[in-house]
């Protein structure tokens, strides 16, 4: 068994503090300052502290708003690999593995666990650079399903529900005016119409009252 | 293996034919019914939990609500020269599993078929000559004519209670419905659903450029309704998560809402889940004659032989011509010389979006119901005269709302913007999200004799037995009907004031890119001889009288519509023909 992980970060980071605008309304997220320590399941501290500043230069935290740090989306992606999608459980894995045409889908052996492990290795030390090089090292590797996975990960992360780790505080859905799941929008479809409609975002759980418990959990 | 005691009817698979045949027979008879389901069963009163992207439309509740990959899949090429690959992840396909099947997540676009898709054969020779047809093409006539479905139309349509306009009421033409329609006996069950911003800007433009537009026909309610059945259930909330959700409060029709109601109050039927079956077995061992029943292996590993008087496969396109060609009965089609049916005549789903817009004001397009919007007919196959055009036949194009949500649809930024992470597309992906919006075609796609089904010679089942392998691409009918449809989408983008317009790039090669979901038709297709089909206009195996088979593999090419409405009508037509005269005189019905 391998020995616990932690990823340390500071709390002011996660949720952000940032003050940013949607439609020209101005939200604050309120955050802790303390250091928060929080138990990887997949990554090590190392990894991680790669993923997040890889995931921060594909959507980084800016003028236009929050990224992936505040986000928590180097969390969401240490979840999702240490549950049944990173570890191929519903992947159809028989042999033989034949290259083909990117046509027909990804055809690798590798799980999406096995897939950041190895490219991780070709990123040593990435956390560490200035924000240009980050971006140099990236475009290196952007034709790679690691780089695909990567993108997309971060996506996920940003906008996914926050029982899943990432979206922390909902300020991806703030971002873009995306209200959660929202139980009825019958009195709304026939207007607002050319205007933006911003009702506030809520989680699944604030909506519905019920702690669902994840895939990956 | 253990022989159960013999059932009369047996129905592979509880998906909307399946469950809809065992509602009709065991609601209508006395017959002893057993359907079998190799997924689990649902619960519709946990579908508001399942309101959550990621484990839904994304990941797809795998295992739980679609197939689990690991298990089954399909190998797929392009030609007799690529090698067939494992589709090893869902994106090309969505197959159901479990109670309800695909029917739980499917998107409830409810048009009916074009009249002349029914004889498209006939029709085109008809108007155009063969000498026009493409080379290569498989298209026939279906051996049944759309006046006799119309009845059945209506039924199904009664029974999902479908939200629509009318465009033809016994000839009467009705402006504001699809004046291009089949004529039908009567108006649809319930109005058309509230029509969102982006779609009522698509039907204004289309309006202007002198075309019909008409809101799409939905099994999503767009008020309360109750069926001939004693089903209620209530209006659409048009919360958005329909497509890859079971719907929160039943609004759209699903087998959960619709069928089991029904059938949990008739004790002669019933429905085992976790049952994989393995083979179809007929009376003589060497292939001819009547099924005596099937083998299955159930959860737990162990092997039953179970008969059946009646058999009913259910099992969706690619099941359905699997299990037969596994089970040898009929001939598999042989693309080197024509013979043989089963696997023939493979057609999927050809839809695109015609023009990727972003408008000048924001949608609030997080408000949606999967197949609500505005479509015109007016291009339409038999419609359009191809007279003096590359290509036959048509399609229609169309606006939805579906209620987009974030992580399928983020990200996607005009041409303008570079690159596809960092700062510049973040800020462009973020200020225009609420902007972005699809012209949609869907079109028709034909028959081809290199489009087919057979056995993978590599690839197995978790069981050891072979996966189905698909041939498959588009053809020039297609890749040129897939030009005007682009032109006609930018020119309609443009009338409504689209800011930034990305054309459809053209179709290439049929691939198996993620996110786009597509249903399968074909392998076990129906039609007027056994010489050119699986099963008669009955459904009805050719040559094994006991056997029935529904759904999409029995549609002999894909028409603009979606199956799944004609798939129902087809099911509640062979249940009559059944119950009518098979049960009085079991024998061949054609």
């Amino acid at each position: 068994m391998r020995r616990r992980q932690f990823l340390t970060i500071s709390g002011g980071t996660i949720g952000g503090l940032l003050v940013y605008s949607l439609d020209g309304k101005a939200f604050r997220i309120p955050a802790e300052d303390k250091p928060l320590r929080i138990p990887l399941r997949f990554f090590d501290e190392e990894e991680a502290l790669i993923v997040a500043a890889a995931t921060e230069r594909i959507f980084p935290s800016d003028e236009t708003g929050p990224g992936a740090k505040e986000a928590g989306v180097v969390i969401f992606i240490d979840r999702q690999l240490a549950g049944p999608y990173g570890r191929d459980r519903y992947r159809y894995t028989q042999r033989p593995f034949e290259s083909g045409s990117p046509d027909l889908g990804y055809q690798g052996e590798n799980s999406p666990g096995q897939v950041y492990r190895e490219g991780l290795k070709q990123l040593k030390g990435f956390d560490q650079l200035e924000p240009i090089k980050q971006d140099e090292k990236l475009r290196e590797i952007e034709s790679t399903y690691f780089f695909f996975l990567l993108r997309r990960h971060t996506i996920e992360g940003m906008f996914c529900d926050p029982m899943h780790g990432g979206n922390v505080g909902l300020i991806g859905w703030q971002m873009i005016g995306f209200p959660g799941p929202r139980m009825s929008n019958r009195d709304d479809v026939a207007k607002h119409f050319g205007e933006a409609f911003r009702p506030e975002p809520a989680s699944l759980f604030q909506v519905t009252g019920i702690k669902v418990a994840p895939m990956e959990e | 293996m253990k022989t159960l005691p013999g059932v009369d009817v047996l129905i592979l698979g509880g998906g909307w034919t399946g469950l809809l045949m065992a509602k009709e027979l065991g609601s209508r008879t006395p017959l002893s019914i057993v359907v079998l389901e190799r997924g689990p069963g649902h619960n519709p009163d946990d579908y508001p939990k399942e309101m959550d992207e990621l484990d839904g439309a994304i990941r797809k509740r795998s295992g739980i609500k679609v197939q689990d990959c690991s298990k089954e899949t399909a190998t797929l090429r392009r030609s007799e020269s690529e090698r067939a690959l494992p589709l090893r992840e869902l994106g090309l396909l969505i197959p159901g599993t479990g109670v309800g099947g695909a029917g739980e997540h499917w998107g409830a676009t409810s048009y009916r078929m074009m009249p002349e898709c029914f004889e498209v054969l006939s029709k085109t020779v008809e108007k155009y000559g063969a000498k026009r047809l493409p080379e290569g093409h498989s298209i026939q006539d279906w051996g049944v004519k759309y006046d006799e479905m119309e009845p059945f139309y209506t039924r199904a349509e009664a029974l999902m209670g479908i939200s629509g306009k009318a465009g033809n009421i016994r000839g009467t033409l009705i402006e504001g419905g699809n004046i291009f329609e089949g004529w039908r006996s009567g108006e649809y069950p319930t109005p058309p659903t509230t029509t969102p911003y982006f779609s009522s800007l698509f039907g204004e433009a289309v309006k202007s450029l002198g075309y019909h537009p008409f809101p799409a026909p939905v099994a999503t309610l767009s008020k309360a309704y109750t069926n001939p059945d004693g089903v209620s259930r209530p209006g659409c909330t048009y919360c958005g998560y329909c497509n890859m959700y079971g719907c929160m409060i039943g609004a759209k029709a699903q087998p959960t809402s619709l069928l089991l109601p029904v059938i949990k109050r008739h004790k002669n039927i019933s429905i085992r889940t976790g049952i994989w079956v393995r083979r179809i077995l007929r009376e003589s061992p060497a292939g001819q004659g009547r099924i005596r029943g099937i083998t299955y292996t159930d959860a737990t590993g162990q092997e039953f032989f179970q008969p059946a008087e009646l058999v009913v496969l259910a099992t969706w396109t690619l099941n359905n011509a699997r299990l037969l060609l596994l089970s040898g009965i009929g001939e598999p089609y042989n693309v080197k010389t024509g013979e043989g049916n089963i696997g023939r005549c493979l057609t999927a789903d050809f839809k695109f979006a015609a023009a990727r817009v972003w408008m000048g004001k924001p949608l609030n397009r997080f408000i949606g119901s999967a197949p609500t919007g505005v479509s015109i007919g007016d291009f339409d196959g038999g419609v359009l005269d191809n007279t003096n055009l590359p290509f036959l036949r048509g399609g229609m194009l169309r606006a939805l709302n579906s209620g987009y949500q974030p992580i399928a649809t983020f990200g996607s930024v005009p041409r303008s913007v570079k690159g596809t992470w960092g700062a510049e597309w973040k800020k462009a992906a973020v200020d225009l999200y609420d902007y972005m919006g699809d012209v949609r075609y869907d079109g028709e796609f034909f028959a081809y004799k290199s489009n087919y089904m057979d056995l993978d010679p590599t690839y197995k089942d978790v069981y050891g037995d072979p996966l189905i392998r698909l041939t498959i691409d588009w053809g020039d009918n297609e890749r040129r009907m897939a030009e005007f449809a682009s032109a006609k989408g930018a020119e309609v983008a443009r009338v409504m004031g689209a800011k930034e317009i990305i054309p459809f790039k053209g179709l290439g090669h049929f691939d198996a890119n993620p996110y786009v979901v597509t249903q399968l038709r074909g392998g076990t297709i129906m039609g007027k001889s056994p010489d050119s089909s699986v099963v008669n206009p009955y459904l009805q195996h050719w040559q094994a009288p006991n056997l029935f088979v529904l759904g999409g593999s029995v549609i002999p090419y894909a028409p603009t519509a979606r199956p799944t409405l004609t798939l129902l009508t087809l099911t509640i037509r062979t249940a009559d023909a059944v119950i009518d005269r098979y049960l009085k005189n079991p024998g061949p019905l054609a």
